[in-house]
């Protein structure tokens, strides 16, 4: 196992280096200059000048590209355009609260989906999985920021149950939470039911039904052990699309996350803001799916016993 | 006397469902695509022509030249139903066009990285790798950003953000066929690589092609939609579904058909492609088979 | 019904009533295709500590005999439409598949052909032998491993103690195979039903594992029911032979006498192309045609499109299990031609 997971953090390191790189040159190729921005308008060629080369701008880009490299290791975006403050600090203010709203997604999403793809599969193409193949089916083309739209209008404003905007209490968090964790549970109930499914035809079930085990005993542990093998693989895959969600859910309901930050930085030309969302929130992933791939090692004893 | 559960649905009438399901979603997407072609144009439809008079009428009102508002009127006093239609076109014409860019280019891609194999499918996959890092959303803010604007810039970042799942299906179909014994044996007679391709490796790939094509044309859709959304996709004056519905949100207490119409018939647009999808990949692949 | 009675006449040293008792047992499986007949009307019995042969090629029906005894059918295509399977007085066809579990592993047990799918990978060796006393005898972790331990040395697994802590794909095939014959007879079942137990083995492993079957059943008095397409396998382990066809049972008896004097074509087809070191130098001669498809079974005798003694009687009519006339009896055969086939021997 340390063998894969070794080739597993290198992988990582090698893709969190292309993330970064990859901002670094389609942020550079944005028609816009950067020390003109900072200086504002009414700056004189002089003074644009000379930020240019406090910031470095007027280097190599190969120097640039270093010099940048360096920077983002310490977590050093330079600073917002808009708040005047360093970017990292206003990623380091949403960033908890995003992290939470994602937590909570994935967490809402578990307990429901399992429970739910289970049933189906235990109902095969009778009533009860039809009924929840076409419910994942329906939530699945749910556009996440229109259903977000309506719950809002509906529990917000026409029923007044829930806070619309901000982040004012728990409450705040029910309504993004739901909206958020909808497509992940979608993809989690089909891919249970689907796993199950798919394990049934192995022979070992088989075998256990034929110890005369009770079917409960069959589907637990028997099974699902062995269908939650690939559903955490593409449980940490899925993240990464919450993680892009957020970016959604938080705009809809003005959360105060790394999301809605990312969207007014573009919308205010902040580009250092955006650099900074962009490579956190890739990051944030990468890792993710590192851990996710550790946790599938140890999960199946014939990764975990080989090299 | 019998023990077991009952046997599934006689043949006949599940064959008949089966066919319910490709039949249906095509029917639907053929309807909103004829009128995505044809209403906005029988409305005179004009994004940018404000009638104040009428705005924010609910659905069902008649206007003063006797025609009815079937889903009322937005915040400028364009008839919903034909700036649906017109944000529909656009829908389609985004859809289908980075499924033919993404599919080509991604489909090739993967075509040559599994048939070659080595150093071009290593790198091939490592930057599929660090493609896939990012949320794809993400990733299209970020072009879009650069890029500016603008349909066809949504078209060409939707087609950036896609290639990459086109590319793995084919190249792991490629893969699994190249072993197969009937690729071996044209090879074995002399066949020359080109022959090989398009006559054995290429027809195998068409059935997941189109399984994906289905999947991806729902999900492409809603990227539109929700860059729209966000203020980064189509460009103002160009009618999308995303942002008619954005600008709703600004009215919701007051007028909430501007929000919620288009966006259901988002949902039946998706919901179609998906059903599309899921049918195709029973009739046509029993290796895809989603376990039924 | 005749068979049984001719079976018990001849049986010398098992006259108890039989543990097994099958009676026209049919089975249908529901295809996209439409209603295939797996079995088609199979009768036999099986005797306390007797081993019965089920043999015939893929899609006889052989491995769907033992699957719908154990009332392991999958569920959603195939089902018992009618027959008996009597058991201990019981009737399991008509039972709900839930009791008919309670019997699995307690009075038959099964043991499987792909030894590496059949166990659950991602648990210990250790674990799924102790699950039976686990869970169907409620005994603790500890003892429940304790009896773990001495099943894998009885069945021959060296070095037990470190292994069985291992899981199922570091062993090797004919280890595991012992593995899947540890848990089946954990329990003490009084019938151990064998599908294909050694097809997926090597040709030396498959002697041993034979070997170890019949030792366990010399120890435990237990009956065997061993399914295979490999007439050689278990001939020195079987006492009595089926053949099956196309979902019929078309010729059963003492081994030998099956296996000496053939009575029905198919059977003389089967030991004709066993490649055998006496004729070497000579030609294969293997059973013109291929199994029927179940959905359109051939009229009359399924067997007659392939077979070099079928007249217009053989395309009409369904032979059913009859004594050959003038032969000793205990050795029916499901042919109008039968006495045709002894004679050509």
């Amino acid at each position: 196992m340390l063998g894969y997971v070794i080739r597993r953090l290198l992988l990582a390191i090698f893709v969190l280096w292309g993330v970064v790189t990859v901002v670094f040159v389609v942020v550079r190729m944005i028609p816009a200059d950067p020390a003109l921005l900072i200086a504002g308008q009414t700056a004189t060629a002089e003074q644009v000048a000379e930020l240019r080369q406090q910031m470095g701008l007027d280097r190599p880009l190969v120097l640039q590209y270093a010099q940048y490299l360096g920077q983002t290791l310490a977590g050093d975006f330079g600073r917002s355009y808009t708040h005047n403050v360093p970017a990292i600090h206003l990623i380091g203010q949403v960033m908890p609260n995003t992290a939470l709203l994602a937590t909570l997604a994935c967490a809402v999403a578990v307990v429901v989906s399992i429970p739910l793809g289970v049933l189906a599969a235990l109902q095969v193409n009778r009533m009860g999985d039809r009924l929840v193949t076409t419910i994942s089916l329906v939530i699945q083309a749910l556009p996440g920021f229109w259903i977000g739209v309506v719950m809002l209008l509906v529990f917000s404003r026409t029923l007044k149950w829930l806070p619309s905007a901000g982040l004012i209490g728990p409450q705040s968090l029910i309504l993004p939470t739901i909206v958020l964790a909808l497509p992940f549970i979608a993809i989690l109930t089909r891919l249970t039911r689907s796993g199950l499914i798919e394990v049934n035809g192995e022979g070992y079930i088989n075998t256990a039904r034929a110890k005369g085990l009770s079917e409960l005993t069959v589907v637990f542990p028997h099974a699902m052990r062995n269908a939650l093998i690939p559903i955490v693989t593409v449980t940490g895959l899925q993240f990464g699309t919450l993680l892009g969600g957020a970016v959604v859910t938080e705009t809809v309901f003005s959360f105060p996350g790394v999301g809605k930050l990312l969207v007014s930085s573009i919308q205010l030309r902040d580009y250092n803001v955006l650099q900074a969302c962009v490579v956190v929130i890739a990051a944030a992933f990468v890792v993710v799916n590192l851990l996710v791939d550790v946790l599938y090692a140890y999960i199946d004893p014939r990764v975990r016993l080989s090299k | 006397m019998n023990t077991a559960q009952p046997a599934m649905a006689p043949p006949r009438a599940r064959r008949r469902a089966s066919h319910a399901r490709v039949v249906i979603p095509l029917l639907v997407i053929g309807l909103l695509g004829i009128g995505a072609v044809i209403v906005p144009f029988l409305y005179d439809y004009d994004p940018l022509h404000a009638d104040l008079l009428v705005r924010l009428k609910p659905p069902g009102t008649i206007l003063t030249d006797g025609s009815i508002a079937v889903f009322g009127t937005d915040q400028i006093g364009s008839d919903l139903f034909a700036e649906m239609m017109a944000g529909t076109r656009v829908s389609l014409i985004v859809g289908l066009s980075t499924l033919l860019i993404a599919g080509l280019a991604g489909g090739t891609l993967g075509l040559i990285a599994g048939y070659f194999g080595s150093w071009l499918d290593t790198i091939l996959m490592r930057i599929a790798d660090i493609q896939l890092a990012f949320p794809s959303i993400l990733l299209a803010i970020l072009l879009v950003s650069v890029l500016g604007q603008g349909i066809l810039n949504v078209i060409i970042v939707l087609s950036i953000s896609n290639w990459v799942i086109f590319a793995r299906v084919i190249r792991s179909q490629v893969l699994a066929l190249k072993s197969r014994e009937y690729v071996e044996a044209a090879r074995t007679l002399g066949a020359s690589h080109f022959h090989i391709i398009f006559r054995t490796v290429l027809p195998g790939c068409i059935a997941p092609l189109l399984v994906i094509a289905s999947v991806e044309f729902g999900y492409v859709v809603l990227a539109e939609a929700a860059l729209s959304f966000l203020g980064v996709g189509a460009p103002f004056g160009t009618p999308s579904l995303g942002s008619t519905i954005s600008a709703g949100t600004q009215y919701l207490s007051s007028a909430w058909w501007i929000s919620t119409i288009p966006g259901l018939l988002l949902l039946v647009l998706v919901l179609a492609t998906g059903v599309l999808g899921d049918a195709l990949r029973d009739h046509l692949d029993p290796l895809l088979r989603s376990a039924r | 019904m005749t068979a049984s009675r001719v079976a018990s006449s001849a049986e010398a040293g098992h006259a108890d009533a039989p543990l097994l008792s099958v009676r026209n047992l049919q089975v249908e499986f529901s295809t996209a295709a439409g209603i295939a007949r797996a079995l088609d009307g199979v009768s036999f019995d099986v005797r306390p500590g007797e081993t019965l042969a089920v043999l015939g090629e893929s899609g006889s029906g052989k491995s769907v005999t033992g699957q719908a005894v154990m009332g392991l059918l999958p569920r959603s295509a195939g089902a018992i439409v009618g027959g008996s399977i009597t058991y201990g007085g019981i009737d399991l066809a008509t039972r709900p598949v839930n009791d008919v579990r309670k019997l699995c592993a307690t009075e038959i047990a099964m043991v499987f052909q792909d030894p590496l799918s059949s166990l659950n990978p991602v648990f210990r060796v250790g674990y799924q032998v102790a699950e039976p006393f686990r869970r169907r005898l409620g005994m603790g972790k500890r003892e429940a491993w304790g009896k773990a331990l001495e099943l894998l040395r009885r069945v021959g697994i060296p070095d037990v103690e470190t292994r069985i802590g291992d899981y199922p794909h570091q062993f090797s095939g004919g280890q595991r195979q012992r593995i899947m014959i540890a848990m089946a007879i954990a329990l003490k079942p009084r019938l151990l039903i064998a599908d294909e137990p050694t097809t997926a083995l090597d040709v030396t492993v498959q002697k041993q594992i034979m070997a170890l079957l019949a030792d366990l059943q010399a120890e435990t008095g237990m009956a065997m029911i061993l399914i295979s397409h490999d007439l050689g396998v278990v001939a020195r382990v079987a006492e009595r032979a089926a053949i099956m066809y196309a979902g019929r049972i078309v010729e059963i008896g003492p081994i030998r006498e099956v296996y000496n004097r053939p009575a029905h074509p198919y059977t003389r087809g089967l030991l004709d192309s066993i490649p055998s070191a006496a004729r070497s130098g000579g030609k294969l001669t293997p059973i013109m045609g291929s199994p029927p498809n179940l959905l359109t079974l051939p009229s009359g005798c399924t067997f007659h499109p392939r077979c070099r003694f079928a007249n217009d009687h053989c395309r009409v009519e369904l032979p059913k299990l009859r004594q050959p006339a003038g032969w000793a009896s205990g050795h029916p055969v499901a042919c109008h031609r039968s006495e045709e086939v002894l004679a050509d021997a």
